[in-house]
């Protein structure tokens, strides 16, 4: 646990700032190859309609039109994320699902020809009844949204541990509520776009992707090809969030495209069609019961869910399990029982966003705990502190929590809160709410079955030693990897950060690495990082060893230069040990790999929420309500995080800023809305609202000083945690301020004012 | 208004000079070009980033005559003979600016792709409003959407730089 170290645990300024804030960096929709054609996706204008026929003969007369394909000229093989339903095509063979369903594509010389095309393909469609509301799409006589999945189940899902039927009947106080949550977007700032171009038999890439090796596997299995014959390169990505976690259709599209007119094409979704693809948060019904003891210690729960899943699988299994899996985190209890559907509807596929499964249940959770200790007259933070997981325990779904500081966080945040002052002396419609989050640090099973590695690395020194060159398949999406990666490669190899530089996602010449998703690249690719560098010091110390005839293990190498512990004034320095060793020896090269230990229980769904470490947070949140007006005002925020050894303190706040930022978002302004149809009311950015600079409150971030002893230098996730407790923590902060609870998302002002509305005619109702 | 060409199918195009970072650059354009659109794909001026494409997000943002404006809303023949920065123009001879430099310094980027919107809508700013207070910063960058940061970084280097100051207080 020393910090004896150089270079990581400082704030060093981003390795791609320079090339950000001067227009220089390249994002997939920036690039531009000679010959390159613009291809486009026609979508469905109805939300489930039979398809009778498709004319793309006007489109293919019109001049610039190169292509005009359907689902004739593609491979009819069903694709998805979740490998336990593949259930989407290329394009639409027989029916469309969601409005914005893929249908055909063109590729034109240029953008405007385009939507000229799109407009001459003639599609009929006999229009089908469609599932709309996800509550009723298990119901007798509902359309199918697929033939094969009856009563529009997609995952169903019953799980128990221990005996919570006993508890419950043992219990001081039993009580159950209802949660209903929104769907919600990422709303990357960048829209995507892919660039394919063949030569011969090998295909090329360019994405604005978060995991280049499943977007490689996917496409590869889709077309028959070798994976070698499959090229994906990142190039820089402007957010994603979950987002842009699966091929597209502009991936599958645009390779077809790109081998028909034997030219690049670029492929690119507007903001209204990224909606479409959406992708996002599912809506969700929760029921919530618990038993506690009278103080308030949780004996038993019991979680009954219910999620929209939208017309696709994507990685909506794994959503439907995460819901479940990661509730019994913060707080513990043995007994546990969760059940879940997730079914189809005609509306857009929902999938994995930041706190992938896990922020809306514990919303719902932390909603209903704040109830139960109301109930009991405890004060939140107490009930939370009486309940708080401690390090070493397993959940009862078999996850074992090493580090865990979660009483820690609580504690803190509560001291800089100013919490018992505040709850006792908030005046009326001032209210202060707490709640608490957990995540995973990278999944403990990859997305499709294989035995593969989940993260990989290798480090060049260059001839002369004045750089090396990290090169790892993680994926750097704005999240800061490919400076935390070069941090902790210089600090193992005892270089220096300036000297690094860094070759990352492209399947062809960076190894093997899962990507950017389940939060994981810090301690996984990190893992694999950090083996490459005392690789590399492990050579260089060898020839210090020969060239100064002291021996290799009373040398050190810290920040460029090589010392004796023993004799002050023995060194050399990293360059001249590292040209020595190229002359001599060949090139100097680390390479490292990360697979984690076998983890989780045996029981059905058992993989998923598994990790090698959880971090843990809590958040206070303090409001202002408008009585008039419904009107939430934030006042402030406070978080505390256990999240490991910090490897650079402020990308950590950073990323923990950007987190609570889309929890607020989500827990009071954002929705998706549809209309009767099955068409988005809001797929733009000003209805669909993303807090600006004014809206956002004084934020106070904070770590504990935590250390996880399975991780690289003690690190844990901390990217998608932070947005677990946000949700909850308004919803309760709502709560302590009005008297009345809102139990649905999105919690707005309308919501609010109609809570207070319905109180004070109760209260007028009972003094009349 | 600007000279027009009629090709053989009748698309009439118009010959416009743009004044983009102290450059004149004429160009052939259709009346239905939007100035975003000219300065990425006929000048390669991709720092201007295209987001919505409806003037809500301020990826596109640039400085017309000094002013911010979102370059989607505007056609190029409207830009004709006017003065434009773009992010690649902040830079002067290879040196960044003191937003720039600010923003790297206090870790305000992230992804990136609001950054060049952002940069000069603060740079606007700090020029009518050397000294503004951080109500003053907030409403300044109202216009540009960051989906990563919360904005707390981005508002703290903008305030940095207009106190001389690039490095944060904690570095």
């Amino acid at each position: 646990m020393s910090d004896n170290h150089k270079v990581i645990g400082r704030s060093v300024p981003r390795i791609d700032g320079p090339e950000k804030v001067t227009g220089a960096a390249k994002y997939t929709g920036d690039l531009k190859f000679p010959n390159m054609l613009y291809g486009k996706i026609l979508t469905s204008p109805h939300a489930h309609a039979r398809i009778i026929s498709i004319d793309t003969s006007e489109a293919e007369k019109l001049p610039g039109v190169k292509a005009v394909i359907t689902h004739k000229d593609v491979p009819e093989l069903k694709y998805g994320l979740s490998p336990a339903r593949w259930d989407e095509n290329i394009f639409c063979i027989d029916k469309v699902r969601f409005v914005g369903d893929k249908v055909a594509a063109v590729a034109c010389v240029d953008e405007e020809t385009c939507y000229r095309a799109l407009k001459l393909i003639k599609v009929e469609y006999e229009v089908l009844p469609a599932v709309l509301d996800f509550r009723h799409a298990m119901d007798e006589g509902q359309p199918l949204v697929h033939e094969e999945y009856e009563r529009n189940i997609n995952t169903e899902i019953h799980q128990e541990f221990g005996d919570v039927d006993k508890a419950l009947a043992e219990a001081h106080h039993v009580r159950t509520d209802v949660f209903v949550g929104q769907r919600t977007y990422q709303a990357p700032i960048e829209p995507h776009s892919a660039i394919s171009m063949w030569e011969g038999e090998k295909l090329t890439i360019y994405s604005s992707t978060q995991s280049p090796h499943y977007f490689q596997y996917y496409i590869a299995r889709e077309f028959g090809m070798p994976m070698g014959d499959v090229r994906i390169i990142k190039p820089y990505l402007g957010g994603g969030f979950g987002g842009k976690l699966e091929p597209t259709g502009l991936e599958f599209a645009g390779a077809v495209l790109a081998k028909r007119t034997g030219r690049p094409v670029r492929t690119f979704y507007d903001r209204a069609e990224m909606f479409a693809h959406n992708r996002g948060r599912h809506a969700q019904y929760m029921e919530i019961t618990t038993g506690v003891d009278k103080d308030g210690k949780i004996l038993a729960a019991k979680a009954n869910f219910m999620m929209d899943g939208g017309a696709y699988t994507s990685l909506g299994i794994a959503s439907a399990y995460y819901a479940g899996a990661l509730l019994p985190m913060t707080y513990e209890f043995d007994n546990y029982q969760f059940d879940m559907f997730r079914v189809y509807t005609n509306l857009p596929a929902c999938g994995a966003q930041r706190g992938h499964g896990a922020p809306q249940p514990k919303y719902a959770f932390e909603s209903h705990l704040d109830n139960v200790a109301a109930d009991l007259g405890i004060d939140p933070m107490d009930i939370r502190i009486r309940n708080a997981r401690r390090p070493d325990t397993v959940t009862p779904n078999d996850f074992r929590v090493n580090s865990c500081m979660m009483r820690e966080c609580l504690e803190q945040v509560r001291e800089m809160s100013g919490w018992d002052e505040k709850k006792k002396n908030l005046p009326h419609g001032r209210g202060i709410g707490v709640a608490t989050g957990s995540f995973v640090t990278g999944a403990g099973y990859p997305i499709y079955r294989t035995d593969l590695p989940h993260a990989a690395a290798f480090i060049k020194v260059h001839e002369d030693g004045t750089a090396a060159t990290l090169y790892t398949g993680s994926v750097d999406i704005g999240q800061g990897s490919d400076t935390i990666l070069c941090q902790m490669a210089a600090e193992a190899m005892g270089y220096r950060y300036e000297q690094m530089k860094i070759v990352a996602a492209d399947t062809e010449i960076t190894p093997l690495d899962f990507g950017a998703y389940a939060s994981r690249q810090t301690y996984m690719s990190g893992a694999a990082v950090k083996q490459a560098g005392e690789e590399i010091k492990k050579q260089l110390l060898d020839m210090a060893s020969t060239m100064l005839s002291l021996p290799a293990d009373d040398l050190e190498c810290e920040e460029g230069v090589i010392f004796s512990k023993s004799r002050e004034g023995k060194s050399l320095t990293f360059e001249e040990v590292a040209r020595k060793h190229f002359v001599l020896k060949g090139p100097l090269l680390g390479r490292g790999a990360y697979t984690p230990p076998k983890l989780g229980g045996s029981f059905k769904g058992a993989a998923v929420g598994t990790s090698p470490a959880y971090s843990f947070g809590a958040q206070v949140g303090e409001v202002s309500i408008d009585e008039e007006t419904g009107e939430i005002t934030v006042v402030g925020i406070w978080d505390v995080h256990d999240c490991g050894k910090v490897i650079n303190p402020r990308l950590l706040h950073g990323q923990v800023h950007g987190a609570l930022y889309m929890g607020m978002g989500e827990s009071v302004w954002e929705e998706v809305l549809f209309d009767d149809k099955g068409r988005i009311r809001n797929a733009e950015l000003a209805n669909y609202r993303l807090l600006t600079a004014v809206d956002m409150p004084p934020i106070q971030s904070e770590v504990v000083n935590s250390y996880e002893p399975t991780g690289p230098w003690g690190v844990k996730e901390v990217g998608e945690g932070a947005t677990n407790p946000t949700l909850g923590m308004f919803s309760n902060a709502i709560f302590d301020a009005m008297g009345v609870r809102v139990n649905s998302l999105p919690l707005t002002y309308e919501k609010v004012w109609r809570a207070l509305k319905e109180k004070r005619e109760k209260e007028e109702t009972i003094a009349a | 208004m600007p000279q027009a060409i009629t090709d053989k199918d009748g698309v009439k195009r118009y010959l416009i000079t743009l004044n983009v970072n102290g450059d004149a650059k004429t160009v052939l354009v259709k009346g239905n070009a939007i100035l975003t659109n000219v300065l990425r794909d006929e000048l390669d001026l991709t720092g201007t980033k295209k987001g919505c494409e409806l003037g809500d997000c301020g990826s596109c943002t640039i400085l017309l005559d000094g002013k911010p404006v979102d370059s989607c809303l505007m056609l190029a023949v409207e830009a004709d003979g006017r003065e434009i920065t773009t992010i690649e123009g902040v830079a002067a001879n290879g040196r960044l600016d003191a937003i720039q430099e600010s923003m790297i310094n206090h870790a305000a980027v992230q992804c990136g792709y609001c950054t060049p919107g952002m940069v000069l809508s603060a740079k606007a700013l700090l020029t009518r409003n050397p000294h503004p207070t951080e109500p003053e910063v907030r409403e300044a960058i109202a216009g540009n959407l960051c989906r990563c940061t919360g904005y707390v970084h981005i508002v703290e280097a903008v305030l940095a730089a207009s106190q001389g100051r690039t490095a944060p207080a904690d570095h």
